[in-house]
């Protein structure tokens, strides 16, 4: 319903901008349409389905820009949102960073979007719920989850003949497995442009048996330990570390970017050898748009090859400051890894703590990027190469920084969280109390 | 407004272009179409439409709620405007229960076809999910009031006061801070204002004009030779009230301190001058030795500990396990409320819920499903003594009725559990904080929130804070840096020691709590005195990269 095609988003714009009397105006068409199921104490707890579609002006004269926008689409209320944009522009101050339009661009063919994910119905999400529920009710185990799936399409023209559109579809899953006891607990989670990539059942079935696995912690003691990262624990601590590859911040002296005297650590090592990190909108296992917010065109580009920081993002205003070329985020990061299986890290492990997932990750030193946060829905003891028994969660005091400092081991790389992340073997990790949280 | 729109916005979320998707967040409208309310007859009218649709459709109950969120933003960054938007989410929200469980669907297309779709909808949803049941839900009575409605006391509406007035208040904040030698200052005005109109089958048709506020900066410096830099935010708290908040008055405050305190009016020149001399003290500060301290936490602070450790654990909802997969469960337990002896802390701790307060975020008239407001006790003398619930929930405790808890950040938002106003009772003396400062022998005093982190079950907690004094032998000697206090929940609020009195009783708050799925936000204050916790672990939290 609210997602329309290319053909028909373009017709909108341009029609939106035949109206404009600014001296530059751009228009986005944004729609969505998608709906969500959330289970717990294994039954059913909200349903819901929402469509909405909302069209934005952004109307400049000189250095002066008003927005407006609306959701409805007659002619009349076109007219009204782009003559409401203009007036707000004529009031606005001057922004001394605004930047001209970009002209036409050329961006590939994403591939965002999936038919049968599109096709979702909330008989679908009933479906796959009840699987995941059988589950949990056939070991006498409790299940709260949820699954949620999204058709969205995002489009944009400005007056100097910029035009972008996409299309995506999108179906997450999680769930969290307890005993009855309250004593284990299990967790995955999962998402996917494509719906057929989705085994709730399988999935259903890992936190199940974590659930069972972690029951009966030991408390061992606090201290630095050797980790096995799955690769949602590494993505939720490494997520807070992509968002600092931003050349203002860094020039700013503000970020762990930042060099001391001035300038930036472009160009440095700071990181392992074993470091590589890229994003790419046309990866297959982690298909993204293939533009930026701004318009510019989002292609593959290294951040950081065997340990040193290749890249930074720049805004187009900062880049113009600073005099290189402008360089959007990437939205679809890449750790790069090996061949090995999580099963092979484990096995190679003399001594060591597998964690499944962090929680309540907060920054404590921004410079450092020192974080905290812990551990949850099972950790485990490794020894001789063998999960050996479950421990109590703990908190962490470490930052990624110095983590990809302390690389032993990268597995092979899975879709989960922000990216495609590895299971990661890290030395030296930083463990500094005990919780009695499942 | 959806967390994520709101880091977003408030740029907290830094290098929000990383987003997986592009969100739009409502509609950008005028200021004059902000202050034109929708007409109560229209609503009802709506409301009528999706009430008889769900009806008809086999509904045994059905709600509806038709809002209209505004909000406006102005963010400026040391001598410029960086943005100022008034932005409009208008639509319509319809929940059902049909066959014993529940089904919703929201549309803004507001005509009646499509608001009798969504409602038909909604029934359909809750037919589908019937089969995954254990049992049907059990709603507890609540009578229909007739029209009624309810307004946020307040002086002057913030949505009234022109853009221009407020972009000259930020950048003299600005430029206050500039003369101070700071490096950036960035300094932001929200406001919000949540027109909802509720009705329901049971013949409730509410209509309420929430107004909230929330002013805010930051200032850094940096240390140049060694590449430090250290930042400052705003000692303000956002309130439920209008622009008077932002009109000083001296017997709302509290001067004698390190830091001038701020009641219910705030001034923001003086807390910025503040400030600027702080984050060069803060530069200059010396490393805090680990150890054991007694901590005494102002307001400004101890507002986020309370939220954390007494607000989230005492939620009903996550106790039962309806937040498993996202914020978590919680160490208090059903068994523990039974027994009627848990000491949740040392007979310091009173603890109140509140829907009420004047000023407060949490206070409304009614709750997003119609339950009128009012306050409880959660925890008497230490000993856990209830818990915050909604109205599908309040048989588990025995209740014949909701306490109000019910909340939806959005029309397209589910409504479901979300925390009142929880506040500590402060003490029945006139102590004031000078005064609890001069007993301590080694400990520190604590001012505003920074880093926080807890559990999902509440028991193991961090934080810091923005100003770290240290207190030797009842004189502050100092400011320390990098100290964070690392405790329990059940210990840490054994360890309360003292409060200080009713003049000291302050409100704390956030705007984006966060919490169910998909993730909704809200906002909700916590009051205290300034409180002494004896003996509490501090780290020190300072690191070094290579």
């Amino acid at each position: 319903m609210a997602i329309l095609s290319k053909e028909e988003a373009q017709a909108i714009l341009k029609k939106v901008l035949s109206f404009s009397k600014a001296e530059s105006c751009e228009v986005s068409l944004n729609g969505s349409n998608g709906g969500n199921i959330r289970y717990a104490r294994n039954a059913v707890s909200t349903a819901g389905q929402i469509d909405v579609m909302s069209l934005s002006v952004n109307s400049t004269f000189g250095k002066k820009t008003g927005s407006a926008s609306i959701n409805e689409f007659d002619d009349a209320s076109l007219k009204k949102v782009v003559s409401r944009a203009e007036e707000l522009a004529k009031l606005a101050p001057e922004n001394p960073e605004f930047m001209p339009l970009l002209g036409p661009q050329t961006f590939d063919e994403s591939a965002t979007y999936n038919a049968t994910t599109a096709a979702i119905t909330p008989d679908t999400r009933a479906e796959m719920v009840g699987k995941s529920l059988g589950v949990a009710k056939a070991a006498n185990l409790d299940a709260a989850g949820f699954l949620e799936n999204s058709t969205r399409f995002n489009s944009v023209m400005n007056s100097k003949g910029l035009f972008a559109y996409n299309k995506s579809t999108n179906v997450s899953f999680s769930v969290t497995i307890r005993n009855k006891e309250g004593t284990g607990s299990g967790y995955v989670e999962q998402d996917f442009n494509d719906l057929n990539k989705m085994d709730v059942l399988a999935l259903s079935k890992i936190a199940a048996s974590k659930a069972t696995g972690s029951a009966g912690a030991k408390a061992i003691e606090p201290g630095k330990y050797t980790v096995i990262l799955e690769p949602l624990a590494a993505s939720d601590i490494l997520s807070n570390m992509f968002r600092g590859f931003d050349a203002r911040s860094a020039d700013e002296g503000r970020s762990f970017m930042s060099k001391k005297g001035g300038g930036t650590r472009l160009g440095e090592q700071l990181f392992s050898e074993n470091v590589n990190i890229y994003s790419d909108p046309m990866n297959p296992e982690l298909p993204s748009a293939t533009w930026s917010g701004d318009g510019l065109a989002l292609k593959r580009t290294d951040w950081v090859k065997n340990g040193v920081v290749k890249n930074l993002a720049y805004s187009r205003f900062w880049a113009e400051k600073k005099g290189v070329a402008p360089l959007p985020f990437g939205r679809s990061m890449v750790i790069e890894g090996g061949t090995q299986s999580l099963q092979d890290l484990i096995k190679s492990t003399e001594k060591g703590i597998l964690v499944t997932r962090f929680w309540y990750i907060r920054s404590v030193d921004p410079q450092t990027l020192l974080l905290t946060g812990l551990t949850r829905d099972g950790t485990f003891y490794i020894e001789n190469g063998e999960i050996k028994f479950p421990i109590k969660n703990f908190r962490f005091n470490e930052s990624p920084v110095i983590m990809l400092n302390n690389v032993e081991a990268l597995g092979k790389p899975v879709r989960t969280g922000s990216g495609m992340i590895p299971p990661m073997k890290i030395k030296d990790f930083t463990f500094s109390s005990l919780s009695d949280a499942v | 407004m959806r967390r994520r729109d709101f880091l977003y916005i408030t740029g907290l979320g830094a290098g929000a272009s990383m987003l997986p998707s592009l969100n739009t967040f409502g509609n950008l409208i005028s200021v004059e179409e902000a202050l034109t309310p929708i007409d109560v007859k229209l609503k009802k009218q709506m409301a009528d439409v999706a009430l008889n649709a769900a009806k008809a459709k086999g509904a045994s109950y059905a709600d509806v709620r038709i809002g209209r969120y505004l909000n406006q933003v102005v963010a400026t960054r040391d001598t410029r405007v960086e943005n100022v938007a008034n932005s409009e989410s208008y639509g319509l929200g319809v929940r059902v229960l049909a066959n014993g469980s529940w089904g919703f669907a929201a549309t803004n297309n507001m005509d009646n076809s499509s608001i009798a779709k969504a409602a038909e909808l909604a029934v359909a949803i809750a037919k589908g999910n019937a089969k995954l049941m254990s049992e049907p839900v059990q709603l507890a009575a609540q009578k229909g009031y007739g029209d009624v409605s309810w307004k946020t006391p307040l002086e002057v509406n913030a949505f009234e006061v022109p853009i221009p007035q407020k972009v000259e208040l930020l950048l003299s904040v600005n430029n206050e801070a500039l003369k101070g030698g700071a490096k950036y200052i960035s300094s932001n005005l929200f406001m919000v204002n949540e027109q909802k109109y509720f009705a329901s089958t049971e013949g409730s048709y509410i209509d309420q004009d929430i107004h909230r506020i929330w002013p805010n900066f930051t200032v850094t410096k940096i240390d140049s030779a060694s590449g430090k830099f250290e930042t400052r935010n705003a000692l303000s708290a956002p309130m439920g009230m209008g622009f008077e908040y932002l009109t000083p008055k001296d017997d709302e405050k509290i001067k004698g301190g390190p830091v001038t305190m701020y009641k219910k009016r705030y001034d923001m020149f003086e807390d910025v001058k503040e400030a600027t001399v702080h984050v060069s003290e803060k530069l200059k500060a010396k490393p805090v030795p680990a150890g054991k301290y007694d901590l005494v936490l102002d307001p400004s602070h101890l507002f986020l500990t309370i939220h954390e450790s007494v607000g989230h654990p005492t939620e009903l909802d996550r106790v039962l396990g309806y937040e498993a997969n996202y914020a978590g469960t919680s160490f208090l337990t059903l068994d523990k409320w039974e027994s009627k002896k848990f000491n949740f802390g040392s007979d310091q701790v009173d603890v109140i819920a509140d829907k009420l307060e004047v000023g407060s975020l949490g206070a409304v008239g009614y709750d997003d499903e119609g339950v009128k407001c009012g306050t409880w006790d959660i925890i008497k003398k230490g000993i856990l003594v209830n818990y915050q619930t909604i109205r599908d929930q309040a048989h588990i405790l025995g209740l014949k009725e909701s306490q109000g808890c019910c909340y939806a950040d959005s029309w397209d938002s589910i409504q479901f559990q979300r925390m009142p106003n929880v506040s500590l009772a402060p003490d029945n003396t006139a102590l004031t904080a000078a005064e609890m400062v001069k007993d301590v022998e080694k400990g520190i005093y604590m001012f505003g929130r920074n880093s926080y982190s807890i559990d999902q079950q509440r028991y193991n907690f961090q934080f810091s804070a923005q100003l770290a004094y240290e207190v030797k032998d009842g004189k502050i000697v100092g400011m320390f840096k990098d100290a964070a206090y690392q405790s329990n929940t059940q210990e840490f609020w054994n360890a309360c020691a003292k409060r200080c009195g009713k003049n000291d009783y302050r409100l704390g708050g956030t705007f984006s709590d966060g919490k169910g799925q998909p993730s909704q936000v809200s906002a909700v204050s916590h009051g205290s005195a300034t409180t002494r916790f004896n003996g509490v672990k501090v780290i020190n939290t300072g690191s070094k990269l290579g």
